[in-house]
C-alpha cells in the first residue's frame, strides 16, 4: 500500500496544527517523523491514521481518495507512548484481541500470535498478565498486537520514550530487522535526532505544524535546507557562526579570518551563517586546511562514553562532540580545530548554500 | 547541609525475607560526603527508587542506619530530614506566581518579606527565572515550570541534601541541554549535597563528579565517568555504560592466556597468575566498541571477521562483525572506510578487561 497526503492542513480552535503537508509513503517503508513537543508530529499521525479529518486537502491510500474514511475502515494500527494493554487479559489474549475483532479461526489466532511473540521476544509470557511484566515487555506487549494483525499503515507514537535508554537501544535495533520483511508502511514519531539516523529509513522534520524537509534520512541529515532543518535534526545543536565571505577571505564574526578553501570558492561576497557539526571539530589538527581557535571550556558533559564540550572564545560558543570520556576544569583554556571542508553553509534567509563537499559526493 | 551516610542498610519489601532475591536492596554501606554531586544510576526495577526513599524518609529500612552528619536520622521524618526533593513532574501550586512559588517555604520558616524577596531574586537569577516571576505558574512551559520546583528547594539555606528523581522526564531534549549546564552550575555555586537519581548515562555523567552504578539491589561500582567507561568494575557496568555498551565474550583459560573457538588472546603474566588462583564458574572479557581496532585489510596478528551489519548513525557508523561465532559490535568514525564483507579486527591489551563471575579480575596492584 501506499500513503499519500496532498495539502492536508488542520486548524483547532483558530490554531493551525498541520498547515499544507504533503507527502507520500511507499510500502514496505519505515519513516520517521521528527519534531519537538507540539511540532504536529501527533496531530500528524491522527489524519494519517483517520482519527482526524483534515480541514483542507487529501488523504490518498493506494492512490484512493480515503479522506472521509473513519479509522474503523481503515486496515490501521498504532502505538502509543504509554503501554496501553487489557489489564485483565493475559498477554496472548492482548495480542489475540485485534484478530477475534476480525473473527479470525482459532487455530490462525494460535499460530500468529505466537509467532508475532516470538518475534518480539514474549512468548515465555503469553499467560501471565500484563501489569506482572516489565515495562519494556509491557510495551512489547502493546507492539504485537499492532503487529498482529498485518495493518497496511503502523503508527507509533513515541513508542519508547517511556523506557529506559538500554532497552530502547535494543528494542530500536529490533525495530529495523522487524520492519526490513515487512511489506506495510511504518510510521515513526520521534523527539531525538539520534533515534532518527538508529532507525534509518526516511525523516521528516517538523516545525509548528510545517513539514521543513522530508527525504532519506540520511540525505536530510547530511543536506539540510535550511538552518531550521540543520537545528531541528542535530543533537547535540549544530555550531552556528556568523561570518562573511569577501574576496579570498572567510572571517567569523568579524573576529578569526581564514583563507577559504576550494569547496567555498564558488560562493559569492557577502554575510552568511556557517554551520559546523560537534562532531566534526577535534582536538587535534587532522587537515591542513583546519582552523584552529583558542578557546576556553565552559563545561565538558560527559555521557556514558561520550564528551560534549562546552567552549567559548570572547566572540562565540561552539560545541564539540568527541568520542570517549574528556574531563576538563571549567576555563580551562584548550586548541580546537574546526575542518573548514566540513562547513555548511547557509545565506542570511537561513537557506543552505552548501553542504560539506565530501558528503554532497557520497549522498549523491 | 550534610554528609549522608548508610550504615549496614538492606530493605525487603517482604516481611519474611528469606533469600537474596526477596530483598530490594542488599546489604551495603555508603558514604555521600558533604557537598557532592553524586548520580544514582540503574535500569528500572534495580533499588534506586528503594535507596532515595530510605534517605528522603519515604521508607523506613528493614535494617541498618541513615546517618546526616553521624546522626542517625532513621526515626525522623522527611521533613525532619530538611530534604528538598524535585520529582519526575513539576510539584507546582498552579494559581500562585512563580515568585509567591519560590517564597513559599520561606514564608513557611516565617522569614519576613526582606529576606524573602532576597532569596525569591538571588534564586530566579540564577534559574533565569527573573521575567517570569509575575506569571502564575500555571502559564509557564514545562521546562519552566521544573525550574521553579528546582528553585523551591534551593531557596532555603537550611536543607541538608537536594534529591531529584529523574528531573528531565518531561523536558525536550533541546532544553535537557540547558537544564544539564544549569544544574551543574548550581551545584557549583551552591555546595550543596545532590543525588541525583536517573536510568540517563548522559544525564548522571554530566551531573556527577560520582555515579553510583545499581543491578540487583546492589551499588556494583560507585566511580567517575572516566572509571565506568575506561575500566568497568563489573560486566554490568560495561553493558550499561555506553551506546552500544561493551563487547563481553565467554572465554575459557588457555595456557598463556584466555581464547574462544581459534581465537587466543594472551593475558600480562601477573593477571595470569592471579586468575589460575581465582576459582570462577564463569570468565568473560570485555572490550568497549570505541576500542577494537579494524581495518578493511589483514595487519600484524589481527583476527579476521565477517561484517554483519553496518549502522550509519550521520557522524559515525556501529558495525555489527562475527567472530567466529561470536558478535561484536565496533564503532568506526565517519571518514574512516568502511570495511565491505571481511574486517580485520584486534584487542589492544590495555582496554581488554577480564571477568570472572562478572567482577573485574585485576592483577594484585
Amino acid at each position: 500500500m501506499s500513503l499519500t497526503l496532498e495539502h492536508v492542513s488542520r486548524t483547532v480552535d483558530n490554531q493551525d496544527w498541520i498547515v499544507d503537508a504533503t507527502l507520500s509513503f511507499e510500502p514496505g517503508s519505515f519513516n520517521v517523523l521528527l519534531g519537538r513537543t507540539l511540532s504536529g508530529k501527533t496531530s500528524l499521525m491522527r489524519l494519517m491514521a483517520g482519527l482526524d479529518r483534515p480541514d483542507r486537502g487529501r488523504v490518498l491510500m493506494n492512490g484512493e481518495d480515503v479522506t472521509g474514511r473513519p479509522v474503523r475502515q481503515r486496515n490501521v494500527s498504532m502505538v502509543y507512548q504509554q503501554f496501553i494493554n487489557y489489564p485483565t487479559l493475559s498477554v496472548f489474549e492482548n495480542i489475540a484481541s485485534p484478530l477475534r475483532q476480525a473473527r479470525v479461526s482459532e487455530e490462525q489466532i494460535r499460530h500468529k500470535v505466537h509467532e508475532t511473540a516470538r518475534m518480539l521476544r514474549i512468548e515465555p509470557f503469553l499467560e501471565r498478565l500484563p501489569l506482572e511484566l516489565s515495562g519494556g515487555q509491557q510495551q512489547r506487549t502493546a507492539m504485537a498486537r499492532a503487529l498482529v494483525k498485518d495493518a497496511e499503515l503502523i503508527l507509533f507514537d513515541e513508542p519508547l520514550v517511556n523506557l529506559d535508554y538500554k532497552l530502547r537501544e535494543e528494542l530500536r535495533q529490533e525495530m529495523r530487522a522487524l520492519f526490513a520483511q515487512r511489506h506495510c508502511i511504518a510510521v515513526y514519531a520521534t523527539t531525538e535526532p539520534n533515534e532518527a539516523l538508529a532507525l534509518g529509513g526516511t525523516t521528516t522534520i517538523l516545525h509548528e505544524g510545517r513539514i521543513v524537509q522530508s527525504g532519506p534520512t540520511a540525505q536530510v541529515y547530511h543536506q539540510p535546507r535550511s538552518v531550521l532543518a540543520a537545528e531541528l535534526f542535530s543533537e547535540p545543536p549544530i555550531n552556528l557562526i556568523p561570518g562573511r565571505i569577501s574576496g579570498n577571505e572567510v572571517s567569523f564574526a568579524g573576529a578569526v579570518h581564514f583563507a577559504m578553501n576550494a569547496d567555498l570558492q564558488r560562493i559569492g561576497d557577502g554575510e552568511y551563517r556557517f554551520g559546523v557539526r560537534p562532531s566534526h571539530i577535534s582536538l587535534v589538527p587532522s587537515n591542513d586546511d583546519d582552523l584552529e581557535l583558542a578557546v576556553v571550556v565552559e563545561l565538558a558533559e560527559i555521557s556514558g562514553s561520550e564528551t560534549f564540550l562546552h567552549v567559548r572564545n570572547e566572540h562565540f560558543r561552539i560545541i564539540l562532540h568527541l568520542p570517549g570520556v574528556h574531563e576538563y576544569n571549567v576555563d580551562a583554556p584548550i586548541r580546537v580545530f574546526i575542518p573548514t571542508h566540513k562547513l555548511f553553509v547557509f545565506d542570511s534567509a537561513g537557506e543552505l548554500v552548501q553542504a560539506p563537499g565530501a558528503r554532497e559526493a557520497r549522498v549523491a | 547541609m550534610a554528609g549522608i551516610r548508610l550504615q549496614h542498610l538492606a530493605h525487603s519489601y517482604s516481611r519474611t525475607p528469606v533469600g537474596a532475591d526477596d530483598y530490594a536492596l542488599r546489604e551495603l554501606d555508603h558514604v555521600w560526603a558533604q557537598g557532592g554531586a553524586y548520580a544514582l544510576l540503574g535500569p528500572s526495577g534495580c533499588g534506586k527508587s528503594t535507596l532515595l526513599n530510605i534517605i528522603s524518609g519515604l521508607l523506613s529500612p528493614s535494617q541498618g542506619q541513615v546517618l546526616f552528619d553521624g546522626k542517625e536520622v532513621n526515626a525522623l521524618s522527611p521533613q525532619a530530614r530538611n530534604i528538598a526533593q524535585v520529582f519526575q513532574f513539576p510539584v507546582v501550586y498552579d494559581t500562585m506566581t512563580v515568585f509567591d512559588n519560590l517564597a513559599f517555604p520561606l514564608r513557611n520558616q516565617g522569614l519576613d518579606e526582606a529576606q524573602v524577596r532576597r532569596k525569591v531574586e538571588e534564586i530566579a537569577d540564577v534559574l533565569e527565572l527573573g521575567a517570569a516571576l509575575k506569571k502564575k505558574a500555571r502559564n509557564l512551559s514545562a521546562d519552566e515550570k521544573q525550574k521553579v520546583s528546582m528553585g523551591r528547594g534551593l531557596v532555603r539555606d537550611d536543607v541538608s541534601a537536594i534529591l531529584f528523581d529523574e528531573p528531565l522526564t518531561v523536558i525536550d531534549p533541546h532544553l535537557k541541554w540547558k537544564l544539564r549546564r544549569k544544574l551543574k552550575q548550581i551545584h557549583e555555586q551552591f555546595n550543596i549535597t545532590m543525588i541525583y537519581v536517573t536510568h540517563d548515562q548522559l544525564e548522571a555523567s554530566t551531573f556527577a563528579d560520582k555515579i553510583a552504578v545499581m543491578y540487583g539491589g546492589q551499588i556494583v561500582q560507585f566511580g567517575t565517568p572516566r572509571e565506568l567507561f575506561e575500566r568497568p568494575r563489573h560486566t554490568f557496568v560495561g553493558y550499561f555504560i555506553g551506546s552500544p555498551g561493551m563487547n563481553l565474550i565467554e572465554v575459557q583459560p588457555q595456557p598463556g592466556g584466555v581464547g574462544f573457538a581459534s581465537v587466543h588472546l594472551p593475558l600480562p603474566a601477573d593477571l595470569q597468575a592471579r586468575l589460575a588462583s581465582t576459582p570462577a564458574a564463569r570468565l568473560q572479557v570485555g572490550i568497549r566498541p570505541e576500542f577494537v581496532q579494524v581495518r578493511e585489510a589483514a595487519f600484524d596478528d589481527a583476527f579476521r571477521a565477517r561484517v554483519v551489519d553496518v549502522e550509519d548513525l550521520g557522524t559515525y557508523r556501529i558495525l555489527t562483525l562475527d567472530l567466529e561465532g561470536v558478535a561484536l559490535k565496533v564503532r568506526l568514525g565517519e571518514d574512516r572506510v568502511v570495511p565491505v564483507e571481511d574486517a580485520w579486527i584486534s584487542f589492544p591489551a590495555q582496554w581488554l578487561m577480564l571477568y570472572a563471575d562478572d567482577v573485574l579480575l585485576e592483577a594484585a596492584p
